[in-house]
């Protein structure tokens, strides 16, 4: 069977602030063997903004860039960015299942779309259609010291009607790649809740406290690494970090980083080759305490010996005791 | 909330217009207060967000529409997703919003300022230019340096570009916005 190929959406922040997110996940696709090709000239998807303006109009500046990947042949587009998921999720829903919306949708675009195309996050290519037995044989390298907590965001499995990918209310996909990583996850209860998504600049103490609860619930999980795979989600707790430490009187220095650098870390990538320079708090201590996988085995394999020398020890101990 | 005259205050051409709009029966909500309760921003609304289902269904337009909650909900989608009677709710919110900015009922001004300056990046370039939309929003807004803390920080980590990249089919982004304006004229 020929390898299926995916279009791949970047989107307008991942040319600017979540540069990283784009540059790891490029690297993750390519050591996995994914094919993807970028549709030509590709708009922004009109994220939050736009539906808070007009349905029509909404799926509109999304669906001009579902019909260019139509036009392209290929049926699906993976994207990093939950919000640019969710605007082609709800604008292919709506348009399915209401030929009227279709009709007015199609009449503010110059290429009629003919709804052929479906979306899916990147971390459900990885998930489903890579597989978390591919993912780690690909794994080369471990982070002992990293203590993972996942933070999925709102929208990437929400509402489950159109997101149609794991749980609404206790996802498991990202846990199970990182597991698959070899790096211990947290149990994390605010995988899902909200950070205070794109009111950051006209609300930012109101963001800046609901980030907060985020790294609160993540360190009392005894996390020291927040994993994420939403490009706003990471800036709300990264890049405002300080801000969150200002605003709320808290002391946070907690690495936020993106689910696909970690991936590149375990498949033996440089910092460099994945953005890790680009994050505001630092993970580069992650990096450095990376050990090769064998090495690793043996140092686990010492660790079990060391368990079952003292076990015997025990045995003996006690054994003698009883029979004097 | 205050008391209110049932008999004088319904507004049923409202209920009417949230519920052909929203595809959603407000109706079906009874009150259980799930919405509320795992809503993240119910701490900032004037009304929680079950307390608008119920003004909803008892057609109060002028007291939702001039609410601060439609402007602060982030469509994060808890409500939706725990509704046990499966309303979309986060969509009548986002519908809510969308009739209040039809008829310029704005309670959170500097909001709908960030959004329109986003949009208007999109006009014009086709994508969003981070740096000009952040420089329109303070412009317009009268927060002059509102986030200029954070300048240093993507400066140092060279995460921003100075001039916006124009894509080549802008124009075309452009036309969606000006023939989504002529349907409105359209239709009133």
């Amino acid at each position: 069977m020929a390898k299926k190929r995916y279009a791949y959406y970047q989107g307008c922040s991942l040319e600017g602030t979540a540069v990283e997110y784009d540059k790891s996940m490029r690297v993750v696709f390519d050591a996995l063997g994914i094919d993807y090709v970028e549709p030509e000239d590709w708009s922004c998807c009109g994220s939050t903004p736009a539906h808070t303006v007009d349905h029509v109009f909404a799926a509109a500046l999304a669906a001009r860039n579902l019909s260019i990947i139509e036009n392209m042949g290929l049926d699906v587009v993976t994207t990093n960015c939950p919000s640019c998921l969710m605007a082609f999720k709800k604008a292919q829903y709506s348009m399915e299942n209401d030929e009227t919306f279709k009709e007015k949708v199609n009449e503010l675009l110059d290429e009629k779309y003919n709804c052929g195309v479906y979306a899916k996050s990147s971390l459900q290519i990885l998930y489903e259609d890579v597989g978390l037995e591919a993912i780690s044989n690909r794994v080369t390298h471990i982070i002992p010291d990293m203590k993972a907590a996942p933070y999925y965001g709102c929208i990437m499995n929400r509402p489950p009607k159109i997101a149609q990918f794991d749980d609404p209310e206790n996802p498991i996909s990202m846990d199970r790649i990182i597991s698959a990583l070899g790096i211990e996850v947290c149990d994390f209860a605010f995988k899902l809740e909200c950070c205070g998504a794109a009111f950051g600049v006209p609300k930012r103490k109101m963001v800046n406290e609901l980030s907060k609860k985020v790294i609160a619930m993540a360190e009392d999980a005894g996390a020291n690494c927040i994993v994420v795979a939403c490009p706003l989600c990471q800036q709300n707790l990264d890049l405002r970090q300080e801000q969150i430490n200002q605003t709320t009187g808290s002391n946070f220095n907690i690495p936020v980083i993106y689910f696909t650098q970690l991936m590149g870390l375990a498949f033996g990538y440089t910092p460099k080759e994945l953005g890790l320079d680009k994050l505001i708090v630092s993970a580069d201590h992650f990096a450095r305490s990376r050990i090769t996988k064998q090495e690793y085995l043996e140092r686990e394999k010492a660790k079990e010996q060391e368990k079952k020398a003292k076990k015997e020890v025990k045995k003996q101990e006690t054994g003698e005791e009883e029979n004097p | 909330m205050d008391a209110i005259n049932l008999t004088e205050s319904i507004d049923w051409e409202f209920i009417e217009h949230v519920k052909e709009e929203s595809g959603q029966d407000p109706a079906l909500c009874y009150q259980c207060g799930n919405c509320t309760a795992g809503c993240p921003y119910s701490h900032y609304f004037d009304y929680p967000v079950s307390q608008i289902m119920r003004l909803l269904q008892a057609g109060q337009k002028d007291t939702i529409l001039n609410s601060k909650a439609i402007w602060l909900c982030a469509t994060c989608e808890t409500c939706t997703t725990r509704c046990p009677c499966e309303i979309d709710v986060a969509h009548i919110m986002d519908v809510l919003r969308i009739i209040a900015r039809r008829e310029n009922r704005v309670s959170e001004k500097d909001i709908k300022l960030f959004y329109d300056s986003f949009l208007d990046s999109v006009k014009k370039f086709g994508r969003i230019y981070e740096v000009g939309t952040l420089m329109s929003y303070n412009l317009r807004s009268g927060h002059l340096f509102a986030d200029s803390d954070l300048g240093p920080k993507v400066l140092a980590h060279n995460k921003i570009h100075f001039l916006p990249k124009k894509i080549k089919g802008s124009d075309k982004v452009a036309k969606i916005f000006d023939r989504f304006q002529e349907t409105l004229k359209k239709h009133g």
